[in-house]
């Protein structure tokens, strides 16, 4: 056997789990290798990305948005309106197809704000599995709303105390209950991270994103936009936005981080910004660690990117200057939820405000004649309550 | 010219005699770096052949509740490698029993590997257990364990196949760590694993001393697995023990006598 480190994207990437799952991970790479080399199961997965959850999604100009900003012309990409209102669907109808296709009959997945472990449960319930959601204690305070709707859809929620009982502590119990059950059991996991092959395979299954962007763009406008923004927490969405257009250098490919209360203050998830070379959850990245390699509490309005990595292959795509990445704290994106709501009718998560924010600060200087695609990754409506205690706005629904 | 690696040695001497190791475990610093020290004088004293210092850290992806709250305990006074160097320098004043870290790849990547490895050989650190840096990637710090003579244990788990383990096993040092069970740390009932033909096809490839880690906790438990391996590993239930006595004394009297029960079924 080569003594050889698979996965890797520039210096990250990799493969850094313990040998009990290394078996699980390589029967992993091999049913995905042969999986998505096989006609049958992409057929199957487009037929489910199609009739299921809503494929394609819109690329919807926002008209409204272009002329008041008054620079380049704004397209949303509407992941918004996928099944289950995220583009977490995209990942999971894959995932939980190669499931299927390996015999596992039961799926555990983490979750931060809860829209992958809803979109887990949603495949889960559709494909008659048994689904266990870890999901850091704390979050499940933030997000009642979707540890409900997952106990709905027959999944188990069980919350994690653990270190700082958020995204990231989710993810250490996920791996290991998959440690203890990988023979029956297939990881979901929920974005671009992780051990090899995860990083790669979640990327294929969003990279559909990107695809449909450059098909509709051309179609409309007969050429590809001049930038892609879409926020990065653990990356899926944007690495999902970004992929079909990396050979494209003509693009700009722009993240968007969670900066919290800002940079400067410590309370953020600005891992781009701040972090540095680390490994964690199995793989090497960036990452937000103190001196001696602990890993820092992070924080941000937003669950989904409350997270103190990011997926290896936008460090290695920061690193190679291919796409840039920029911090937006929580007041902006705040502001941006309230402004893409009241300009276009369309609420936003706020996960995805983060990128709407950086288009409002981007497309202004932008001359006319350029385009900008923001991606929406998902709704707002699970946003509107902390964004009305974050007005001091109380709301009583009982 | 090179001193001896304490592992090597050890393994060698009771396999003249015909007998197996006890190795214990303890998270260095629960609940404090000086009660630590003393633990692991009594851990010797009472008969632990080879002493595991688990280094805490945030996110110990491959613990059982136990040793993550031993972590947090842990953690919460300040700790970090140089602290670490230095009580294993003092404790080498006393003792040359072996010693070997369990840790995660990211404290070693933080510290900076060649200054870590260098650490470890002029603190008296023997080897060092990395659950998450599996044969794929041990070559990033492959020569520097050669170089500092300060092995990289590695692990072997029940669904390692027969091909992989034929490879770590052609690589390791020290001791093979073989896992007993799936999952992580932490006390177990019983065992399911085929221990006879997993040994049966590692012997074939490595006559390396084999120790068997994960879910013992009990003297029955080495009494039955003994005749498989070279050595027994006990990490949770030391740190329960620890984690129960309310004084230092209290301690430290657990452990012994934990440990002492435990060398019993080798004696």
């Amino acid at each position: 056997m080569e003594n050889k480190s698979k996965g890797r994207f520039g210096l990250y990437g990799g493969q850094y789990a313990p040998e009990t799952l290394m078996r699980a991970l390589n029967e992993l790479e091999a049913a995905y290798s042969e999986a998505k080399a096989d006609p049958e199961f992409q057929k199957e997965l487009e037929f489910y990305l199609n009739e299921y959850a809503g494929r394609p999604s819109l690329l919807y100009y926002a008209e409204n948005m272009t002329n008041d900003l008054g620079g380049a012309k704004v397209y949303i990409k509407r992941e918004d309106l996928n099944h289950t209102g995220a583009h977490k669907i995209n990942n999971v109808l894959g995932q939980a197809l190669l499931a299927r296709r390996m015999g596992k009959k039961k799926v555990i997945a983490e979750t931060g704000a809860g829209q992958h472990g809803v979109a887990a449960a949603t495949a889960a319930a559709l494909f008659g599995m048994e689904c266990e959601v870890f999901m850091g204690e704390e979050d499940t305070r933030r997000q009642e709303l979707n540890v409900f709707r997952m106990n709905l859809l027959g999944a188990k929620v069980t919350p994690v105390t653990s270190g700082t009982g958020t995204l990231k502590d989710a993810c250490n119990e996920a791996l290991r209950a998959w440690a203890a059950r990988a023979n029956d059991t297939l990881y979901l996991l929920g974005s671009t991270m992780g051990p090899h092959p995860y990083p790669t395979i979640v990327r294929d299954f969003q990279s559909v994103i990107g695809k449909e962007i450059k098909a509709q763009m051309l179609k409309k406008e007969g050429r590809l936009p001049d930038a892609v923004i879409a926020c990065v927490g653990g990356g899926s969405n944007a690495m999902g936005a970004f992929y079909d257009f990396i050979g494209d250098k003509s693009v700009r490919l722009i993240g968007a981080e969670a900066a919290g209360d800002g940079i400067d203050t410590e309370r953020h998830a600005a891992t781009m910004t701040k972090g540095t070379v680390g490994v964690l959850h199995g793989m090497k990245s960036i990452f937000l660690q103190d001196k001696s390699g602990g890993i820092m509490p992070v924080y941000s309005i937003s669950a989904g990117l409350d997270y103190p990595g990011v997926g290896p292959e936008h460090a290695a795509l920061r690193d190679s200057g291919r796409a840039e990445y920029y911090p937006i704290t929580d007041a902006e994106a705040v502001d941006a939820f309230r402004y893409l709501t009241r300009i276009e009718g369309i609420i936003p998560a706020i996960e995805s405000s983060h990128a709407v924010a950086q288009a409002m600060k981007i497309v202004p200087e932008m001359d006319k004649n350029k385009i900008v695609v923001i991606n929406l990754s998902g709704r707002g409506d699970k946003d509107v309550y902390s964004v009305a205690r974050y007005m001091g706005v109380e709301i009583n629904e009982k | 010219m090179k001193n001896k690696n304490r592992i090597d040695s050890m393994f060698e001497a009771l396999r003249e005699k015909d007998k197996k190791a006890l190795v214990t475990f303890l998270t260095f610093g629960d609940p404090d770096i000086e009660t630590s020290k003393k633990l692991v004088l009594a851990m010797e004293q009472a008969g632990a052949d080879l002493i595991e210092l688990g280094i805490p850290f945030s996110d110990p992806m491959a613990e059982g509740p136990v040793i993550q709250a031993a972590n947090v305990r842990a953690l919460k006074h300040e700790i970090n490698l140089d602290i670490i160097f230095k009580a294993v320098s003092e404790l080498r004043e006393s003792t040359q029993v072996p010693l070997v870290f369990l840790m995660y790849f990211n404290s070693i990547l933080s510290y900076g590997p060649e200054k870590f490895f260098a650490g470890c050989k002029d603190a008296g650190v023997d080897g060092v257990i990395i659950p998450d840096l599996p044969f794929e990637e041990s070559d990033e710090i492959y020569d520097l364990t050669q170089k500092y003579g300060v092995w990289q244990i590695s692990m072997i788990a029940p669904t390692s196949s027969e091909q992989r383990s034929k490879a770590i096993c052609e690589r390791a040092k020290g001791f093979l760590y073989c896992v007993s069970s799936m999952g992580v740390t932490g006390t177990r009932e019983n065992f399911t694993t085929d221990f006879d033909n997993m040994f049966a096809m590692l012997n074939k490839y490595s006559d390396i001393p084999k120790c068997i880690g994960f879910g013992i906790s009990k003297p029955e438990h080495i009494e039955n697995l003994k005749k498989y391996c070279d050595g027994l590993i006990v990490g949770s239930a030391i740190v329960k023990t620890i984690a129960a006595g309310k004084t230092e004394s209290d301690k430290i009297n657990g452990v012994k006598e934990l440990t002492a029960a435990l060398k019993a079924p080798l004696m």
